[in-house]
């Protein structure tokens, strides 16, 4: 066993075993209160840049399988758990997670108070922190940390987004297609999508909205990704000159906050983020309460009493998270756009949100809804 | 949606006495329900025959009726209240099937009462095996093959089909009543007959057998809004095969993927939906094949279950609460997490410890049943622990049962070859995972045992870890603060530990060399939410790791109470109702109160019950942890151990010894009423005679003591609750049986051995004493002889056949003996009385069983009292303040005060011997009941009457009665058995009685006796043509004739369902009773209505 230290960026030390690989890493510390799905959460590229800390003590239980990947690799600068398993236990199981973490190369650290970490967290907020399995300095440690770039101001769907676009066809016959513009897309989300028809062309979150139009898709869809949404005027853009031609458009998570941002709205960092597969939200349509997947550390700053107008008609908090009155979800009533701030693909998650995507299908079989002028 | 507006008062059924599969998770549930209830401004009435419970104390309802739980007095109650609504879902089994009776019967119609929480049609789908089973098809999900089947023929041929690999489990019980697992076409047929017979409705359901997959099960809510959400997934170590209740679970489910769990998920949410259970909670259970993963659905309870009640405290979501504010209009969004206070109940529960239930077993009480585990609920109790990770839980678990062993290494091992320990733990026992962890220490490999017993393989690896660190604190040279603070991590006890390292000298070496490295635990909160949020709620659980949540309180004195841990026979609800009462009583006297249990079906785990509490084992090393814990963060007034029974009791002189304040009647006290020697020396002392006895710790000298006092003689081990291991013994023979088999006796721990008063009335009585004044708090007159069991035997109070200078004469020596005894609080005595002398037969120096019975039948809080009087109040500043009457006493209860009969509950029908034959229902001084009912009226025939109705269906009116006396009792047997002739009944007897019944003029019929063939009296009581079986045993135990004519009798008395008298008293309150039921209309009345008269009778002085 080898000894490590993690260390945030306030000065606070926690002392375990090295878990993964050996070796050093900064990131943004952030908790994750899921019980299940951590295979999926390592490769989300949500959490980019970020040190995932997991608030449920065994982790590693059912293994790696070659199955619940997210995307192509593990994203995560740095993994905390409590008990990592000794041995997977699954069917499906392929690796165990220590070995995946170490063929991936990332440091993590096991046997430490996650709890205290967590409130800590809570707390204080989000913030920096390291991990090293080489050195028990943590001095040193500090200092790498207070060196590293801060999640605030952070540009980083360039550095997750896919460089080529590609194509992810639709289980049996194809209805219609969607250009995503991956910010960090999830490949459970092109799988929704697939099974409804769609046809997805995945585009670098670069992409231009000519370059958005070339495709020929009847819709698009504005991805999840990690970083500051205030860095995205690019995207922003796009996304702006998507909406004048009336296209249908329907984002989640970091999609949300570009959609946001694209209706004029600002965007806050939250203090310690939602992240978990268990956040109320409420429809404020229906009053029905979804249970739904969450990973996300900034925010829309919308008003929740009523539609306001934007330089793209009235637009409307259609959905809002019950423990805190966070907005997580837009509706726009005269151009024909939607988003969520959470995540419908649910992988990992409960699977209340995936009737979004029968709401986009349905959004994309009525192109006439801009000029029937909504509501 | 809010509240309903147009109900205004709600009827909730409770679940009746005490039984295998339905215990006080729903006294918790049901509490929860009318508390809510009332602050929600509706009118509450209630009805449960449970005396024991906190949801019968008549503060929690507008009108409470301890009546027998029947369709007739629930109707009677209806006619009485008029409610608007009726809520079934919180009394388990027992309320669902009344409400589904009732509505049958028209009753709801007829009173126009709405049936809320519930709907019939949806419990209908959800317990009917195959629309169940269509159901889940329905929604695309998979359930194992199989047939409904209303013949023997039928599911025959089925089973064929499928390779007789079959689970067999009758429609319409709980607990799993009645199912099993047959492997071969000998076992299904009587499998089968006996689950047909089981069914109310006659029908089995025949099914594939997934036994030896992964077991898991969820808890779910609905709102009327259609919102779901999944509180609780729990998972199986034990794979399926053995029933939920006699698994150990843990929580939250531990080897499931993402996808697979969100898979459950969706089934679990469409299946409710397509039931269409209306609002509250709801259970479904899954098996998932290990290999291919295939996942079918097993079976669903559209109501509150002990899982809820397990849920509810493994998350912090108190599902029972919620499920009452939904039944009356609420949404899930409308209603605030109780623990985090700022964000809603709408969410799941996210957990970041482990929870771990272990269940506990009573074999011992049931020498011939089968110990081997299977889809019929056996155990009768459980305890669950919490910790950061399985092995802590788990070890915590493991000592919080309060087995002989500990957890691992503190018991010899049974020595066993590798093969052995293997074959040992491929069957599912009591105490499986020792030979687990027996069998990978002897060599065996992590899949050499899983493939064995079927156990996942992650769990069985969690168990060779232990192996593993159990082997290096061996190996160590010495115990390093590393390896120590990794043996903590791990859940390893002191005592464990002090297994291991003998050089450490015991527990309190172990203890010490923790204080001095520094090592100790810290304590967590359950918080619902994983820290996301602040919790507002001190729940807490103790946990090695570094950050310690208990905030300091400076305000208000605190008082720890020390609860009773897993519910077993002799210790159950009642322990937990007195603990309770001191929680209420001293939060209202202005103290903090901390609550310690581990038992998380009770009222006094709920995190609403006390201001602090902590879910915890209730061993020395863990209490002492908690009590350190509070001394740091407040001032602690003392620990109060004697309201939990004898487990707190055991602790007492320990923590008194650590310097830790021990309050009310102290441990010396505690210790002088159990030794015998110094017990004698007190009632010599007194001038209070005890029966002839002496102690031995060999057969000579037990021989020597019974010769000198004469046979028949009581002998018992020293230091017992509930009688365990207690029997009678007529001759020498049975004398040296009885000491062969009592293995454990030591010097320390020797033989009792009393003179047994054959024809005596037994009396008991729980009384206060605060150092100066008694308060006779009640005086209970046995129906049966000195002999049974008090726990067992049916009492009436106040007594129906003692006169005011029996009273006079117990009262008096009550005061002697509380005072001898130094008792400062309340004191429970058993006395006999033969012969006109009153005989001692033991003084406990603690809340005893009777407490909650007696508090009800007198109106006043005995518990309350005491845990008062334990914090220095006097009996006079309690009469003056009005806990206590400000005259008088239980002892002086008016002539025409009501009647309250409390009759015993026995499991006989949960136990077969492994030839599938049922154990004998004979009542001795073992203790063998798991529950009580309470009969409460105006005269002791209707009482008894009542009592009877509530604990086994009404006496009979008509019919055919079966008698057959011992000799001894046939002069006092004569008069009630000529009554019943009276009455009109058929009475059978066997030749000698029969004789004697004709010399008195009752034509009573001959008919044979077992051993004669066909045509005799077992197979008419099978066929149904007896409806009352009258059999005092005689003989002696063993295989003689008499003995086992008498066995086979009552064997059959119990598996047909019919009441089986045992004794001439109880004939005779019998008579009494069928006599009123004759006449006709036995009332209800309310708790309060008869406290209320209680109350006026007592303001108008004497």
């Amino acid at each position: 066993m080898t000894d490590a230290i993690l260390v945030l960026e306030d000065g606070r030390t926690f002392s375990g075993q090295a878990y993964g690989a050996i070796g050093d890493t900064v990131g943004e510390a952030v908790f994750a209160t899921g019980m299940t799905g951590y295979q999926e959460t390592l490769t989300d590229p949500s959490y980019h840049r970020q040190v995932v800390v997991q608030t449920a003590p065994h982790i590693g239980n059912t293994g790696v399988n070659d199955e619940d990947a997210e995307s192509r690799r593990i994203w995560v600068s740095g993994y905390v758990v409590r008990d990592p398993a000794r041995r997977p236990s699954n069917w499906r199981s392929r690796r165990s997670l220590d070995d995946e973490l170490r063929a991936h190369g990332v440091v993590g650290i096991s046997d430490i108070d996650t709890r205290a970490l967590t409130r800590h967290l809570r707390e204080r907020g989000a913030m920096r922190c390291g991990i090293s399995s080489t050195t028990a300095d943590t001095d040193a440690v500090l200092a790498a940390v207070l060196a590293s770039a801060p999640m605030v101001g952070a540009d980083l769907s360039a550095e997750v987004t896919t460089p080529q676009p590609y194509r992810v066809d639709a289980l049996g016959e194809c209805r219609f297609s969607v250009a995503a513009l991956d910010y960090g897309i999830k490949s459970m989300t092109p799988h929704r999508m697939a099974e409804r028809g769609i046809t997805t062309h995945v585009l670098p979150s670069t992409s231009t909205a000519d370059e958005v139009l070339a495709t020929g898709a009847d819709a698009v869809f504005l991805a999840n990704g990690p970083g500051d949404p205030a860095t995205a005027d690019a995207a922003v853009a796009t996304v702006r000159a998507l909406l004048t031609r009336a296209v249908p458009i329907f984002g989640i998570c970091f999609g949300n906050q570009v959609l946001g941002r694209a209706f004029g709205f600002g965007t806050y960092k939250l203090a310690y983020g939602h992240r978990g597969i268990n956040q109320p939200v409420q429809d404020r349509r229906t009053g029905k309460v979804e249970i739904t997947a969450h990973n996300h550390g900034f925010a829309v700053d919308a008003p929740t009493d009523g539609a306001v107008d934007t330089p793209f008609g009235a637009v409307e908090v259609s959905h809002v998270c019950l423990n805190d009155g966070v907005v997580e979800g837009l509706q726009a009533h005269d151009v024909p756009a939607f988003s969520v701030q959470y995540h419908p693909e649910a992988a990992a998650g409960p699977h209340d949100a995936a009737y979004l995507f029968d709401r986009f299908v349905e959004l994309i079989s009525k192109p006439g809804i801009a000029q029937r002028g909504g509501r | 949606m809010p509240r309903r507006t147009d109900i205004s008062s709600i009827l909730v059924i409770g679940s009746g006495p005490i039984v295998i599969g339905q215990a006080c998770e729903f006294d918790y549930s049901g509490t929860q329900a009318c508390r809510v209830l009332r602050s929600e401004g509706f009118r509450v009435s209630l009805i449960n025959s449970n005396p024991a419970t906190i949801m019968t104390d008549p503060e929690f309802a507008d009108a409470t009726y301890i009546e027998p739980l029947t369709v007739d007095f629930v109707e009677k109650v209806i006619a009485v209240e008029q409610p608007d609504a009726l809520l079934p879902t919180l009394g388990g089994q027992t309320a669902l099937n009344l409400a589904v009776a009732l509505h049958e019967g028209g009753v709801l119609e007829k009173y126009g009462v709405e049936l809320i929480g519930a709907d019939i049609e949806a419990i209908s789908r959800g317990e009917d095996r195959q629309r169940f089973k269509e159901i889940v098809r329905r929604v695309g999900a998979d359930t194992p093959v199989s047939l409904v089947c209303h013949s023997l023929d039928d599911a025959i041929g089925f089973a064929e089909s499928v390779g007789n690999k079959v689970v067999i489990r009758p429609s319409f019980t709980m607990g799993g009543l009645g199912s099993g697992l047959a492997t071969d076409a000998a076992q299904v047929r009587t499998m089968v007959a006996r689950g047909l017979a089981a069914s109310p409705v006659h029908e089995v359901l025949v099914e594939e057998s997934v036994f030896g997959w992964k077991e898991f099960e969820l808890e779910l809510m609905r709102d009327r809004n259609d919102n779901v959400v999944v509180v609780c997934s729990i998972e199986n170590v034990d794979p399926m095969g053995v029933h939920t209740g006699d698994s150990i679970t843990v929580a939250p489910a531990m080897t499931l993927t993402d996808r697979e769990y969100q898979h459950m998920r969706d089934v679990g949410i469409a299946v409710l939906r397509e039931v269409g259970v209306d609002t509250g909670g709801c259970n479904i259970q899954f098996a998932i094949d290990p290999v291919t993963g295939r996942m079918v659905v097993i079976e669903m309870n559209p109501r509150v279950s002990r899982s809820s009640a397990l849920a509810s405290k493994a998350t912090g979501f108190p599902i029972a609460k919620i499920a009452a504010k939904l039944a009356v209009g609420y949404t899930l969004d409308e209603i605030p997490n109780d623990i985090t206070r700022k964000t809603p109940a709408a969410f799941e529960p996210a957990l970041d410890y482990v929870v771990v239930k272990v269940p506990r077993f009573a074999f011992e009480k049931f020498p011939g049943a089968d110990p081997v585990l299977t889809t019929h609920m056996k155990s009768v109790g459980e305890a669950m622990s919490i910790g950061r990770n399985f092995t802590e839980a788990l070890g915590k678990a493991l000592r919080s049962i309060e087995t002989k062993a500990a957890g691992f290494w503190t018991v010899p091992d049974e020595p066993g070859t590798v093969e052995e320990l293997l074959a040992r733990a491929a069957v599912p026992t009591d105490g499986r995972l020792y030979h687990v962890e027996q069998a990978l220490r002897a060599g065996a490999s992590v899949e050499q045992v899983s493939a064995a017993c079927g156990i996942d393989a992650w769990f069985i690896d969690q168990i060779a870890s232990l192996v593993e660190l159990g082997a290096q604190v061996m190996a160590a040279p010495s115990l390093t603060p590393e390896l120590l603070r990794r043996a903590k991590r791990h859940g390893l006890s002191d005592r464990q530990l002090a297994a291991l390292r003998p050089e450490l000298a015991g527990e309190d070496g172990v203890r010490s060399l923790r204080a001095r490295a520094g090592i100790r635990p810290v304590f967590k909160t359950v918080d619902t939410c994983a820290a996301e949020f602040a919790a507002q709620t001190p729940y807490h659980y103790s946990t090695y790791d570094s950050e310690s949540e208990v905030t300091a309180q400076l305000d208000r004195p605190k008082v720890i109470i020390l609860g009773s841990g897993p519910n077993r026979i002799g210790q159950g609800i009642e322990f937990d109702y007195s603990c309770v009462h001191a929680v209420m009583a001293l939060r209202e006297a202005g103290y903090e109160t901390v609550m310690v249990n581990c038992n998380p079906e009770t009222v006094s785990t709920d995190y609403d019950t006390a201001d602090r509490l902590y879910f915890e084992p209730l061993t020395f090393e863990d209490v002492l942890e908690v009590v350190r814990a509070e001394q740091s963060s407040g001032t602690v007034a003392g620990v109060i151990c004697t309201l939990g029974g004898q487990t707190p009791l055991g602790l007492a002189q320990r923590l008194k010894d650590a310097g830790v304040p021990v309050l009310g009647t102290q441990p010396e006290a505690i210790d002088l009423a159990e030794h015998r020697g110094a017990f004698g020396r007190v009632l010599a002392a007194a001038g209070l005679p005890a029966p002839k006895h002496g102690t031995a710790t060999s057969f000579a000298e037990a021989k020597a003591v019974a010769d000198e006092i004469g046979y028949p003689v009581l002998v018992r081990p020293s230091y017992v609750l509930g009688g365990r291991g207690m029997e009678i013994v007529y001759d020498e023979t049975h004398l040296e049986d009885y000491i062969s088999r009592a293995t454990e006796i030591t010097a320390d721990h020797p033989v009792l051995v009393d003179r047994f008063l054959d024809d005596a009335i037994e009396i008991d009585v729980d009384a206060l004493y605060d150092g100066s004044e008694l308060y006779l708090g009640g005086v209970m007159e046995h129906i049966e002889e000195a002999g049974i069991h008090s726990g067992d035997s049916a009492c009436a109070l106040p007594p129906i056949t003692l006169g005011a200078a029996d009273i006079a004469r117990i009262r008096s020596s009550t005061l002697a003996l509380a005072d001898g005894v130094g008792v400062r609080g309340l004191i429970n005595v058993q006395y006999a009385l033969g012969g006109d002398v009153l005989y001692v037969l033991e003084a406990n120096p603690r809340a005893s069983r009777t407490v909650p019975f007696v508090s009800k039948a007198t109106a006043v809080p005995l518990a309350k009292a005491a845990a008062r009087i334990a914090l220095g109040a006097t009996i006079a500043e309690l009469r003056a303040e009005g806990m206590l009457p400000r005259r008088g006493d239980g002892g002086d209860l008016p002539a025409d005060a009501p009647i309250a009969v409390k009759e015993a509950v026995l499991p006989f029908h949960r136990f077969r011997s492994p030839d599938g034959s049922h154990v004998d229902s004979l009542l001795g001084p073992e203790m063998k009941s798991t529950g009580e009912v309470m009969g409460f009226d105006a005269t002791f025939g209707t009482a008894f009457a009542k009592s009877q109705a509530a604990a086994y269906g009404s006496l009979p009116i008509e019919g055919t009665v079966f008698v057959s006396i011992a000799n001894r009792d046939k002069r006092a047997a004569i008069f009630p058995i000529k009554r019943l002739s009276d009455f009109g009944f058929r009475i059978l007897a066997t030749e000698g009685t029969a004789q004697v019944l004709r010399r008195n003029g009752v034509a009573a019929e001959v008919v044979g006796k077992f051993s004669d063939g066909p045509g005799n009296i077992v197979e008419k009581i099978l066929a149904g043509e007896v409806d009352l079986v009258l059999n005092t045993p005689w003989g002696a135990p063993g295989n003689s004739g008499p003995r086992v004519d008498g066995y086979e009798i009552r064997t059959a008395a119990v598996s047909m369902g019919i009441p089986c008298l045992t004794t001439v008293q109880a004939a005779a309150a019998a008579v009494q009773g069928i006599e009123e039921l004759i006449r006709g209309d036995i009332g209800v009345c309310s708790l309060q209505a008869r406290h209320e008269q209680l109350a006026s009778w007592r303001g108008a002085g004497s």
